[in-house]
């Protein structure tokens, strides 16, 4: 009895200690974050009494038109790079499962690590030096086709790109080792078979490898909307958000209305709802390809 | 047989794309920083410096103070980590070998951590450390990084945990050592693996963390990534600096990554990919 009892309560001693620091460092201030989203909370003003206003911050952001604009440009920022890092995320695992050239082949995948590994906001510095208007190599690549230098920074349409540029560059090796690690995964003598009876490397791709390669798909699906909706770092050093407003996406807002602006309640506010659309996002992610996998 | 040489050709010519364009960038920052600031600005750009100075990184750890900036980074990433490991591979232990009520859901909550944005935790604990005056100190960072490291330690040793074959911790009770005996001397060697490389990833993830030092760390914390940061205000910007610093913070993280490549999927997968 007193074994059995001992035995409820062992896995208790070696968890808790991890549970109540998470509990501490995360949901605590999660909570707080709520309350403070039904305040009004001014950091510039101390003294202020910090009223409780009901759903007012939460209609204040609803109804504000550039949090719509950030979240809206947030999402064309996923919608460009998304399929891009998909699909040269899949060329290059495609690449890389190939047989053959071993040597070129070990070396290029150990050289992906490299923009994983990059802090990202020197992934942001380097991307100010090369998308420079006059020294920038982009540029000079640019010159040997014969265009023009672009100034990169400077205009609206061509700093989302430069940005967008940069997060591919960083991501598309991490879709491109996910998706290998699914090619791995393939029986060789099944696809020694298909190849046997086909010579279209994309009917193997379709009927072969595709299941394999489902649950790595679902995982950059989820984790790279994730990261989109969390991108802070690369745009904060690149660009701050600019010119005017044209790259601040919505973690670079909630930023700056927190701690720039310094309304606590507001920007409170911003990332509950923030938090609510990223679950809202993965559950449904989840939901629509393990459907497909199953029928 | 004639055929397929044009197809290696191509397979080749594609593997050097992308090999050249992974580390290009990389290349580009530390050229830049042995460069003269002439050589920098040169028209058409040089790839290969003319002349090599290591004036630049003089410059930015003895006047720029970016050697007692990369002296926090390590101290904050090396005591998160520490902690990381100290609560985290005991939890994954926990888990890996009990079953106990809720523990699907504790399992999920761990790993939702990872989707969570971190403005929504630093709005309210940047507060919190105010008033508790803790801001620009090195512990409301580690206790930050811990939202991030603690469930990747946690994910990584559980794996570790569970490929350990549990007749071995029998054995070890019929010899009479207790429960916390068995964790620390027959699971905790065994593990050792799966603790480094989760050790080295949540080394990473804090050293390379901009957005929670930005907001809580003044001048006695600042970690080297806002020190880079902070470069790139005023007009003529200084970029042999800029990119020794980046340089500086990098080039250990590469080093490391390079060690725990084989991981570097299921690390940054966690919780998405079984």
């Amino acid at each position: 009895m007193a074994r059995g009892r001992r035995e409820r309560w062992a896995p208790l001693a070696f968890i808790a200690p991890a549970v109540i620091t998470l509990l501490a460092v995360g949901l605590y201030p999660l909570i707080l974050a709520v309350i403070t989203s039904f305040r009004q909370y001014l950091v510039t003003k101390p003294r202020a009494p910090r009223d409780f206003v009901g759903f007012d911050n939460y209609a204040t952001v609803l109804t504000d038109p550039t949090f719509w604009e950030s979240l809206g440009r947030t999402f064309e920022f996923l919608l460009l790079v998304l399929p891009i890092e998909l699909a040269l995320g899949l060329g290059i695992a495609l690449l890389l499962h190939k047989p053959g050239l071993g040597l070129l082949r070990t070396l290029t995948r150990v050289s992906l690590v490299i923009p994983l590994a990059t802090t990202f906001a020197v992934v942001g510095l380097v991307g100010r030096l090369i998308f420079n208007r006059e020294f920038g190599v982009i540029n000079w690549f640019l010159s040997l086709l014969g265009l023009p230098p672009v100034e990169w920074l400077g205009q609206p349409a061509t700093a989302f790109a430069a940005v967008a540029i940069m997060d591919i560059w960083q991501w598309t090796p991490f879709v491109a080792l996910v998706l290998l690690a699914g090619l791995t995964m393939v029986p060789p003598e099944i696809e020694e078979a298909a190849r046997l009876e086909t010579k279209s490397p994309w009917k193997i791709l379709r009927h072969i490898q595709l299941p394999y390669l489902l649950p790595g798909i679902t995982a950059v699906l989820i984790l790279r909307t994730a990261d989109i909706l969390k991108l802070f770092d690369l745009v904060f050093v690149m660009t701050r958000g600019g010119p005017g407003s044209a790259t601040e996406l919505i973690s670079v807002y909630i930023q700056r209305i927190g701690f720039r602006v310094f309304d606590q309640g507001i920007a409170s506010a911003q990332a509950i709802l923030l938090l609510i659309l990223t679950i809202i996002l993965s559950r449904l992610y989840i939901r629509l390809v393990y459907r497909e996998v199953e029928a | 047989m004639n055929r397929r040489i044009p197809g290696t050709l191509l397979h080749g010519a594609l593997l050097l794309l992308v090999l050249a364009v992974a580390v290009f960038p990389f290349y580009w920052m530390v050229l830049t920083s042995i460069k003269t600031t002439a050589e920098t600005f040169a028209y058409p750009p040089s790839f290969v410096p003319a002349e090599v100075t290591l004036e630049h990184y003089r410059v930015a750890l003895a006047e720029k103070g970016v050697g007692p900036s990369l002296v926090n980074s390590l101290i904050v990433a090396l005591a998160t980590t520490f902690f990381a490991i100290l609560l985290g591979a005991p939890a994954a232990y926990g888990i890996a070998r009990y079953e106990f009520r809720m523990k699907r859901d504790l399992w999920f909550w761990f790993i939702s951590n990872r989707m969570i944005s971190p403005i929504c935790v630093a709005l309210p604990f940047f507060l919190i450390a105010r008033s508790l005056k803790m801001l620009d100190t090195y512990t409301v960072l580690v206790l930050l990084y811990l939202t991030f490291t603690l469930p990747i330690v946690v994910w990584i040793c559980a794996d570790q945990f569970r490929s350990i074959p549990k007749e071995l911790d029998e054995a070890a009770r019929l010899d009479g050592l207790s429960r916390f005996q068995i964790f620390a001397r027959i699971a905790l060697p065994l593990a050792l693996p799966g603790i480094a490389v989760s050790a080295i990833f949540s080394f990473i993830f804090s050293w390379n963390e901009l957005l929670y030092a930005l907001i809580m760390t003044r001048s006695e914390t600042r970690t080297a990534p806002v020190a880079a940061t902070t470069f790139m205000s005023g007009y003529e910007l200084p970029w042999g600096e800029i990119m020794a610093t980046g340089t500086l913070i990098v080039l250990p993280v590469i080093l490391f990554a390079l060690l725990v490549s084989r991981h570097l999927v299921r690390g940054l997968t966690m919780g998405a990919v079984k």
